[in-house]
Order: structure tokens, then sequence, then C-alpha cells
């Protein structure tokens, strides 16, 4: 028992002062006919000297991304993580505290949560920042589910082929019970085209939904999408890829009204996909509508600077059901990492960043689709992925032997996409090398060609 | 000692020109950007970020973790969020490079120590329910409510039973009705009796064959464990309805009993809490669910199937509700749980468990003297003492004792909750701390009430900030710096 103090004499002076014989007596309330009668069936306890044991051979059973080359995307990546952020984080006073319900004794937090909402504004370009949600997918329902209380509109809500399909089935799962129609519009060339989509926005038509860049890794007409949404009243929400606004014009700059985006790419590990990090901004009349925590700046009793939690009345714990959202907390932990990431690339870092990204995945490509018999899905300008086809064999079998060679190749999308079923995603980040691209290249030409 | 620049914002302390980030030189032909996109898609310029070197980074942080309360740093008896010590090995252990530099879509056969873990978890949470089918995905406990909420809604559609209410407990956690909305059920409030527990009338008054589900939290919010429950759950289902159990308190009944042994169809747990998960400053946690053989159908995709030695994910589960998250939810909290798990074994969970209550029971057995306990002389894991007489008689109200309680080094229970109790105070002291601990804490709460009422209104007086002004942040809400 590690971590419990009490002694057996300790025990015994505190049930003389409660005024009972023994522990037993403590669970009086339970009745007994609903008592468990016999030890858990779990497995025995183990010492740290054997939990360590345990879990390093289960971790070694796994290949993580360090022993093979990974150049896999779909919403979660391979960014590089400075040592700070891990530093930073790894603060027992950070990652031992909880949300910040008395402000007096958790300004660092708050101050924080202050600070990433900035770094989040002025990433995105948009007025306002929460302090985060759980995760890039439930964020972008939450966005719809805003959506919709923002413009009164329950009807229908437009989204396309090209955003992220988890983000799609999360969407439809948040919407089952609500009566609200989802139509997606397809995007046969790899994106989706501004007059199909406008064709779909109705009168009772809250948002649209798009990816940019989006789930194939290509660039969407944002602009036109943009006015689409606007000439029909509707809000556009975007998911973006928040290291791709390093060079990408900001979402606030085209006319966005609610932006998501999963946060994870911002320092924090790929984790077999979380714990990540859930953005979201919007624009300022937005504000009272918008899901979770948000920090406020005020000033104390002696008039200095201070933050606290602030327009807490959309919130459960005060609203209840008639709440902006059940969430309770934000990721606090991870907005900490994006913002000591943001903090620690600045313009610059995170400029280069994405251009690094976007270089080593056009020449990814290039290598690619010249080398080996793979092809080009789609021909619209990329940034950090994008979807080759294997005319010649099986996808899934060539991705396991590329595995086997030590490349994580990519993501085979026939799971999500019957006409993209020989297709597989490929990403490519700034940790990427020439070397390892150039590996990946005569691994894959290898494989497809012997796959014929 | 205080650092005064510390509470300087990023943003003040940047100087055009500083750089903490290095990257490498571009290793492939640099062609120009203009031949990569379209002029329009470009931005004129990088984001505005502030510029700062690497040593001012790490300064201006670790300062600021220190305007925390934290529970390395201090007891934290706050009701509710079982703010238990997190344990550093799982953090360690979390931490290896074989658990956390993982892809989500990582081929399942480079994953299967961790298929392993998670397959574990699930077997080990299924047997602490009473439930037989587990989902990981839910990344919090709201997020479970808002799954098994869903997950009912689509029973009843299969069994094509119109049901559009779920019941609450008037003590219940907001965000009960919350996630019943998202879900799209109308919510329905029962009314608790005096004690605390639920009013069985009332709920016979408004138990019919419209109603979903009846979430309860038992232990519930006052930390007591509601006698009645195997009659709440005969009622629910004697009219078809299913009983969700709200596991915020499961840390009173680790292998004491069992939801599922006590009529519960779902549940959820919150492993940052009963399982020894840091809280993040506010997360992440995770919200895995158990649910009943009947409802298994229905969970989230994807789930870990075990085929001989080989673990696989699941995706082609027709009945099932779809998605709450992206990927599987969050793993680097599960893996804590795992840790936890496995370091106390069925005989040291029961001891947490035990613990955790005569701790509270300890304590309450001291604070009852200075502020009275409605719900009598017993509680579970927590309970709740009511600052109504201090407010009446000298004008000092919980929230004031709670802020001074700040200066003696104590972080502050939770105040106001349950609405049902005047003056709340909802102390949880977890099973983690030492009887010292609980004895300096009951007589600093003593040492408070005899301190002049001024004194107390205008707590704290120690912290690195008075009170704020939290009319003004929310009637002028500023949300985030700006350059003057």
């Amino acid at each position: 028992m590690p971590y419990v103090a009490n002694t057996t004499d300790d025990q015994r002076a505190m049930l003389d002062a409660i005024g009972l014989e023994s522990l037993d007596e403590l669970f009086e309330a339970i009745p007994e006919e609903l008592r468990l009668k016999r030890p858990l069936a779990i497995p025995p306890a183990l010492s740290e000297m054997e939990l360590t044991a345990h879990l390093t051979a289960l971790a070694g059973k796994n290949a993580s991304a360090g022993e093979k080359v990974c150049f896999l995307g779909g919403g979660s990546y391979d960014h590089f993580i400075p040592a700070i952020v891990d530093h930073v984080a790894a603060r027992g006073e950070f990652y031992t505290s909880y949300t910040p319900y008395q402000p007096e004794a958790s300004q660092g937090n708050l101050q924080v949560f202050f600070e990433y909402q900035t770094l989040i504004t002025q990433l995105t370009g948009m007025d306002v920042s929460n302090a985060s949600l759980y995760d890039g997918g439930s964020a972008a329902a939450e966005a719809v589910l805003m959506a919709v209380t923002t413009t009164k509109r329950h009807g229908r809500v437009v989204t396309a082929n090209s955003v992220h399909p988890e983000y799609r089935e999360i969407l439809a799962t948040y919407l089952a019970n609500l009566g609200i129609e989802l139509v997606t519009v397809g995007t046969p060339e790899g994106t989706v085209s501004p007059a199909e989509l406008a064709a779909q926005i109705n009168g009772d038509t809250a948002c649209v939904l798009v990816q940019h860049p989006n789930f194939f890794g290509c660039l969407e007409e944002v602009d036109a999408l943009a006015a689409a949404a606007h000439d029909a009243g509707a809000l556009l929400v975007v998911a973006v890829d928040p290291i791709s606004l390093g060079l990408l014009k900001r979402p606030g700059d085209y006319g966005a009204d609610i932006v998501v985006a999963e946060g994870q790419s911002l320092g924090s590990p790929m984790s077999f996909g979380g714990p990540y990090l859930g953005i979201m901004a919007c624009r300022e009349q937005h504000v009272r509508r918008m899901p979770g925590r948000i920090a406020g700046e005020t000033v104390d009793r002696r008039g200095k600077r201070c933050f606290v939690l602030t327009l807490q009345t959309r919130e459960q714990h005060i609203r209840r059901e008639k709440a902006t959202s059940n969430i309770c907390t934000n990721q606090g932990l991870f907005a900490l990492r994006a913002a000591v990431y943001l903090a620690a690339m600045g313009p610059v870092g995170i400029r280069q960043t994405a251009e690094l990204c976007l270089r080593k995945a056009r020449y990814a490509s290039g290598r690619l689709t010249a080398d080996t018999s793979l092809v080009p899905a789609f021909s619209r300008p990329t940034f950090k992925e994008f979807v080759v086809r294997c005319p010649h064999g099986n996808v899934e079998a060539a991705l396991e032997r590329a595995s086997e060679s030590g490349y994580l190749a990519g993501v085979p999308l026939s799971r999500w996409y019957d006409d993209l079923a020989d297709c597989f995603l490929v990403a490519v980040t700034e940790r990427r090398t020439q070397d390892e691209i150039d590996g990946l290249a005569a691994c894959l030409k290898e494989l497809t060609c012997s796959n014929a | 000692m205080r650092n005064a620049r510390a509470t300087q914002l990023l943003f003040e302390l940047a100087r055009p020109g500083r750089r903490s980030a290095q990257l490498p030189a571009c290793d492939v032909p640099e062609v120009p950007l203009d031949d990569l996109l379209p002029a329009e898609a470009l931005s004129p310029a990088p984001p505005p970020l502030p510029e700062l070197s690497e040593p001012e980074l790490v300064r201006h942080f670790t300062n600021l973790s220190t305007q925390n309360m934290s529970v390395d740093t201090h007891f934290y008896p706050l009701g509710s969020c079982t703010m238990k010590y997190n344990p550093k090995r799982n953090e360690r252990l979390a931490s290896l490079p074989g658990m956390i530099d993982l892809h989500p879509y990582q081929p399942s056969a480079t994953l299967q120590g961790l298929l392993e873990l998670l397959d574990g978890l699930q077997q080990m949470l299924a047997e602490i329910a009473g439930l037989p089918a587990v989902s990981l995905q839910p990344a919090a406990g709201a997020q479970g409510e808002l799954t098994s909420l869903l997950i009912a809604a689509a029973h009843f559609r299969t069994l094509g039973q119109k049901r559009t209410k779920v019941l609450t407990p008037d003590s219940a956690h907001g965000t009960n009705p919350a996630s019943a909305a998202m879900a799209g059920f109308d919510t329905v409030q029962v009314k608790s009796t005096p004690a605390g527990f639920v009013e069985m009338e009332d709920l016979a008054a408004k138990l019919d064959d419209s109603v979903a589900v009846f979430m309860i939290t038992n232990p519930n919010t006052l930390g007591m464990f509601d006698r009645q429950i195997g009659e709440i759950a005969k009622r629910v289902h004697d009219l078809g309805g299913l009983l969700y159990l709200d596991g915020a308190n499961m840390n009173a009944i680790l292998g004491i009993t069992r939801p599922g042994d006590f009529g519960a169809d779902m549940m959820h747990f919150n492993p940052h809490k009963t399982f020894s998960g840091p809280h993040g400053g506010g997360g992440p946690g995770a919200g895995p669910i158990a649910v009943s053989e009947a409802l298994a159908p229905y969970l989230p995709v994807p789930v870990i199937v075990r085929d001989g030695d080989r673990y696989e994910l699941e995706y082609d589960r027709p009945q099932s509700i779809g998605r709450v998250r992206s990927f599987f939810g969050n793993v680097g909290v599960l893996v804590r749980a795992y840790c936890y798990l496995r370091t106390h074994g069925p005989e040291g969970l029961r001891r947490v468990s035990e613990n955790a209550v005569l701790n509270a029971n300890y304590l309450l057995s001291k604070v009852k003297h200075i502020f009275p306990v409605p719900q009598g002389d017993r509680c579970m894991h927590e309970f709740v003492a009511s600052g109504a007489r201090l407010k009446s008689d000298r004008g000092v109200s919980a929230m004031d004792v709670a802020k001074r309680l700040l200066d003696y080094g104590f972080h502050a229970p939770t105040v106001y909750f349950p609405p049902i109790v005047r003056e709340a105070m909802m102390i949880e002291p977890t099973e983690t701390e030492t009887k010292e601990t609980l004895d300096a804490f009951a007589e600093t709460l003593f040492r408070i009430t005899e301190e002049p009422p001024d004194l107390l209104c205008e707590a704290p007086h120690t912290t690195s900030i008075s009170r704020p002004d939290e009319v003004r942040a929310a009637r002028q809400p500023v949300m985030s710096w700006r350059a003057e």
C-alpha cells in the first residue's frame, strides 16, 4: 500500500474517534445483500520494480515511432517536441493541480489559459478562444452544436467528404437524436466544389463544416466556401491544422465564424490518439454560445491584474440542462503544452516548421510518384499530406510489408472510402529527412512493383 | 522570494528578434513557395506570436507554476474531485517511448503490447463495475455520460420505444442534466429527502414508460450511500427504463459493492479521480464506461477483440452508436489507470476505499463540532458541512472560510455544491492524506471560526492576489491580450 499513510495504530485511533470497532462498520450504510462477498477478480498487486518490468515488456511489444520511420497522419502527427515543453508540463504544481475554482490559488493555471487563448487568437486570426476542449473531433461536433444554437437553425448541417471521417462520425453520433439533418457533399476531385456545397445549403442550414487543409491534405477554396455559407446566412465552421497556419492565410482572415483544430501537433505526443487538445476559437459576437472554460482578465481588490474563469453562466455547473455543453473541464495540461510550444516557436519557428513540412511533403510526393508505380490520387495543391493510389496490388499488404521494413508508410483509406480503397494517405512532418523519404520511396518501389 | 516579473504576460516579455526554437536547414531541394501553393492561400506574414528566448520561457512558466496550489504541494480536499496523490511511477511508465510514441493508425501488429494493456484495463474495469462490457473511448466523465445516454437512445430505438425523459436527483452533478439535453432528452428532477436520499414518492410520481434513464450518483453528492438503490433499480427496470450510475464517487466502494450488483445498467469511471490520473490543472481526464450485456452491441467503435494471442481493433459493429471522440480515447490517462490498478490488486483496492472512507469519517467526526453536517454523523468518502450558522450568526460565508483556508496553506473544499445544502462545504480528504494533515485541517477550520469577520471577508491575505472582481470579468470580458 504505497500511497496510504495510515498505520494500524492510526486506524485504531481514528476508529476510536469516530466511535467504531472495525473498518467494516464504515460500510454499514451499504445493505449486506449488495456487498461483494469475495475479493475482486483482478491480478495481484505488483511492486514498483515488478510493474516497471511489466510495462517495459508491454512497451517492447509495440513499435514506437522512434523505431520505425513515421509517415502516418490523418489528424495525429510526428512533429518535434522541444524539451522545454516536457520540462514545464512535468512541474507538479501544474499537473497535480485542478481546475481553477479558487482563482487566488490558481493564478498559474489561469494565466497560462489566458496566454493560451491569446496565442490561439494570434494563430487563427479569430477574436476569442476558449481554454480548450477534448480533441479536434469532438471540438468540431461542439462547434456545429454551437452554430445551431447561435443561428437558431435546427434543420440542417452541411459538411464535405473531405472532412476527417472520424470527425464526421462523431458529428453524426452527436446529432443522432437531435433531429438535425447532416448532408455530406462528395469530393471526387479531393476538394469540395463551392457550387455543389452552396446547392445543399438551405434557409434552415445552421452551418457548413469544412476542413482546410482537408483530410486528404488538399487545400480547399476557403474564400468561396465562406461566401457560399454566408450568402445563405449559415456560419462557416472550419477545422484547421495549426501548423499550417505558419504559412496559410488565417481563418479569421477568410471569414470563418468558428475555428476548431486538433492541437496535438502543438507539442503533444501522439500517444495512440490521446490525450489531445481540442482547439476552438470564434468571433466575439458568438462567445456567449461557446462551450468550455474561458479565462478572463480582471483586477483583485487591490487593483492588481489577475485572471479568473469567466462567462461561467454558459456552463453546466450553473445552467445544468440549459448549458452550452456538458463539458466540465478543459484539457489544461495540453493547453499548457501548446502554449509553451507556440511561445517557443514564435512567428519565425512556426513559419519554418510549416515550410519544412510543405517542402518535404512535396519532395516526398514527387519521389513516390516518380520512382514507384504509385500515382497521385488528386491534383489539388497540398500542404503536408497527400494521397497516392496503388494501381497494382493490395494497399494493406504493401503497407504491412513496408512496416516490416521499418516504414510506417501511410494510412489506408479503405476503412472510410470505397472509391479510395486502393489509396493511402502519406504525411511528412519537419522531422522527416531526405534520406528517410528516399528510403521510403525505395521501399515502396520494391513493394508496389512486386505486388503487380 | 517572489519574482515580481513572474506575472508579466508572455506578450509583455517578448521582444522582436528573440528566438527559442531552432530548426534544421531544409535538406530537400528548395522550390520557391509560389510554385508550391497558390498565392491567395498564403498569409502575407507569419502569425504574430510573441518572440522570446528559451531561458526566459523556462523562468516564466516555472514561476507561473508556483502561483498554483497542487496535490504535490498542498492538502486539496476538493469534494467530488478525489484529489489523491498522483503516483510518480505512473508518470514515468506512461512516458516510455513504446507507450507514448505510437500513432493511432499504426498497424495493430505494431501495437500488441498496448492493446494487451488496454484489454487488461477493460477486464479490470468490468470486474470493478460488475458490468461486462467496457468502452475506453470517452474523453471525460461528462462524455461518458453522454455516450451512455446515446447508447440508451439507440437501445430504445431498436426496441421501438419512444422514451423522451431522463430523471436526475436534485443533488446531481450539473453534467447529468447537461448530458441528457445533449443526447436529446428532457430532464426531470427528482426530489431528495432532507437526508439527501431519493424521495421514493417523488420518484414513483415521475417514473413512467416515457422515462429512458434514471441517472444516479451513489454514493451521492452528499457522500451518502443510498440504501434504497436496490428498490430504485427495481422500479426503474419494472417500467422498462435503465439505471445509470455516475461513477464520480467510486473511490468509496472499490471491491466493497459493485454498480452492476446494485442494479446499474451503465456507468462511467473517472480514472483521473478514482485511479489517480493527475488532474492536469483541469484535464485531461478520461471517462470509460461499463454497460450490461444487452447494451454491449451499442458501444462506440472501435472495440478491442482478442483472437488467440493477437489483439485487434474491431470497427464493424452494425449496432454501434458510432464515435464520440477521434482515435481510441485518452490513452495516456488509461495507461496510468492500468498502472494504478496493477499496483493495488484486489486487496489494495479495497484498502483504498476503506482508508478513503475512514479518513472522511474521521475528519467528519472533528468538523461536525465546528460546522454542522446536516446528513449526520457518518459518511462514505466525503461529506458536506454547512456554514449556514456561521453565516447567520456572524455574517461569514462558506466562501469566506474557503478563502481563509488558502492563507493557512490548505486548498478550499468545494463550496456551494450540492445546492440542496445551505452554505455547503464539500470535503473529500482521500486515502492518501495522513491523520496529522486531517488534524491540522480541522484545527485550522476551528481557528478560522474564531477570527474576526472583517478579516475573513477580506481573505485571502497571503496569496499572490486578493479576491478577484468576477463581476467585472463577466461584464467586460477580456479574454485575450491585445497590443495597446
